[in-house]
């Protein structure tokens, strides 16, 4: 695996604030609390710097307001993982962008709304995930480019219990070189 | 995936907090209840009010309440309370319904010790059914009173008492989640990870030792095991995509988990050290939620390969599964009884999401729980109460409930959502 050094910024802070939690192994104040905190609270901060490496250009493009990479949601019918046509310029610009930029790398998160099983909705939210990351395949960005993972019902955009609500949960949301 | 597998596999301490700062308050309640409960009178233990910290009898009812074959006797109308076999007027007992009589008392010890004995006696035919004398310190005297509640549970059901077990769950209370390990009634309960991100499915290994779960603190789901004496850690499964769903075999030695390396939710086996895993199912539909039955022969899961999700069953070695639901369109979260001969699930009615019991070999399941919203049910190790977590009014809360869904007990959070319980199997060591 040929990983960037913007990859292996991102990484490796992770892996420090790992390690930072592990190394006072005897202190008593040492709790998951830490450990899920740093892991959290570092990994933006690492990107940010380390953007800076990457191309000016392609930095622009990815932060422009206006650009159709600004769109980062994908949203589902209920019990459905098909892509929308209108989402799929969505994912055809990232497509391109991460074809053209290939030391950049996304995380495609699914999620569903708040019903049944937690389990089965991690299921269904990775199917959610693997759906884009398939129609990025085929659209010709390579694997290692790209990482579906779920959150099932656990992560919900929107708390109510409207349909509108569920709606904004039957997501897929790209994120870059983790954002 | 990252090449971080062996930091993963670093153990990182996880501090045991202690009861008093990090405890979900729970209280039994009564919630329905069949009309042929033993009628028990449990008296205030001599001294233990003044000996103990918090005596033991409430303690003691409320583990009986919470089985669900106990009626309570009022004691506080009788003027004479004995606390030996020899001070029992039964007369008085007898018109006052208790069919049992539960009597004791407390005394110091050497070494600031207490010496706690207490004996079960059977109003009609005038003779003790069990008792016992525990001399231990005053800290561990909760421990006691679940030990007592066992004793009478056994002498008067003959089946093993589940009171000495532990449950575990998640506490959630605003974006912050507590992974808890509780007594049964709620009481000494511990957090052993806080995290800012969702955790969920931890599951038992069968000795209580070890938990495994589900965490996002990486920013996706990985498998975590967690030594519960230690509070060390190892992740079990960190591969790309999402790792979930763990499921203890009963020997000890496989995770059953859910990767999706392959593109679906699929099943595989996995040591609890890590390691490479072995592929189970390969439907390319969603497979999901193994149990697996307690002589480790068989795994039940769930799988949307006919369409809707299934609970469907296989060898433990992988193979043709076979479908077992056939009534409505959504059963999930499927567990096995102790004795292997049934199984406990949630279906979806309508909007509402109702616990069921099927005995294997059979098509036909019944309603335990007519709540509107309920999730992941677990047997307790005796097989006579299941554990389940109820949504009401935005707030979810666990319940027990006997089998046949006669009888059931919620067990109230007074701050937080509790999610994704399990009951834990016997603990000796406790």
């Amino acid at each position: 695996m040929n990983l960037k050094p913007l990859l292996i910024a991102t990484v490796t802070a992770t892996l420090l604030a790992a390690c930072s939690s592990t190394k006072p192994e005897t202190s008593a104040n040492l709790t998951g609390a830490n450990q899920a905190g740093s892991a959290t609270t570092t990994v933006p901060g690492a990107t940010t710097g380390s953007q800076n490496q990457a191309g000016a250009g392609a930095d622009a493009a990815l932060n422009d307001p206006n650009s159709p990479l600004a769109k980062r949601s994908v949203f589902f019918a209920f019990d459905s993982n098909v892509v929308k046509s209108e989402y799929k310029p969505t994912v055809a610009a990232h497509a391109e962008f991460l074809k053209a930029n290939a030391n950049h790398k996304v995380v495609i998160q699914g999620n569903t709304d708040a019903r049944g099983s937690r389990e089965y909705n991690l299921a269904l939210g990775q199917r959610r995930a693997e759906s884009v990351k398939q129609a990025m395949q085929v659209l010709g960005v390579p694997e290692q480019q790209l990482e579906a993972v779920s959150f099932g019902k656990e992560k919900p955009r929107a708390n109510g219990n409207s349909e509108a609500d569920y709606a904004q949960n039957r997501r897929d949301d790209i994120v870059y070189d983790g954002q | 995936m990252l090449s971080s597998k062996s930091l993963f596999r670093t153990a990182l301490v996880v501090l045991l907090l202690l009861a008093t700062g990090a405890r979900a308050e729970m209280t039994v309640e009564i919630v329905g209840g069949g009309a042929d409960r033993h009628a028990i009178a449990v008296l205030p233990f001599k001294d233990e009010t003044t000996r103990l910290h918090d005596a033991l009898t409430p303690v003691v009812k409320n583990d009986l309440n919470l089985s669900g074959v106990f009626r309570m006797i009022d004691t506080s109308g009788v003027a004479n309370l004995p606390f030996t076999p020899a001070g029992i007027h039964y007369g008085d007992w007898k018109s006052a319904g208790a069919q049992s009589l539960a009597i004791g008392s407390v005394s110091s010890a050497a070494g600031g010790k207490v010496t706690i004995s207490f004996s079960l006696m059977d109003v009609a035919q005038k003779k003790q059914l069990t008792g016992g004398s525990f001399t231990v310190p005053p800290e561990r005297s909760r421990q006691v009173a679940h030990t007592i509640a066992d004793m009478i549970f056994e002498a008067i059901t003959g089946q093993k008492g589940i009171f000495n077990t532990r449950i575990v769950y998640v506490l959630k209370r605003g974006s912050s989640y507590q992974l808890q390990v509780a007594d049964v009634d709620g009481g000494r309960a511990q957090t052993i990870l806080r995290s800012k991100e969702p955790i969920m499915s931890p599951s038992w290994s069968s000795d209580g030792r070890y938990l495994a779960y589900v965490s996002f603190e990486s920013r996706k789901p990985v498998v975590w095991v967690q030594d519960l004496a230690t509070g060390r850690r190892n992740a079990a499964a960190n591969f790309k995509g999402s790792n979930s769903a763990p499921s203890w075999s009963p020997d000890g030695r496989t995770l059953a988990v859910v990767l999706t390396t392959s593109g679906s939710s699929q099943i595989y086996l996995v040591s609890p050290n890590g390691g490479v895993p072995r592929r189970l199912t390969y439907s390319g539909a969603i497979d999901t939620e193994p149990s697996w039955s307690p002589d480790g022969s068989q795994i039940l899961f769930v799988s949307d390969r006919s369409g809707g999700p299934q609970i469907y069953r296989m060898a433990a070695s992988g193979g043709a599964a076979t479908r077992l639901t056939w009534q409505g369109s959504y059963n999930v979260s499927p567990r096995v009884s102790p004795d292997g001969k049934r199984f406990t699930f949630i279906q979806r009615q309508g909007g509402a999401f109702r616990v069921m019991m099927q005995d294997i070999g059979s098509a036909d399941a019944r309603v335990i729980s007519q709540d509107p919203y309920n999730e992941r049910p677990s047997f307790a190790p005796n097989g006579g109460m299941v554990l389940y977590a109820s949504l009401q009014g935005g707030r979810s809360v666990l319940y027990a409930a006997t089998p046949d869904g006669g009888s059931k007990v919620k067990l109230a959070v007074i701050d937080g959502e509790v999610q994704d319980p399990a009951w834990g199997p016997y603990n000796n060591s406790n």
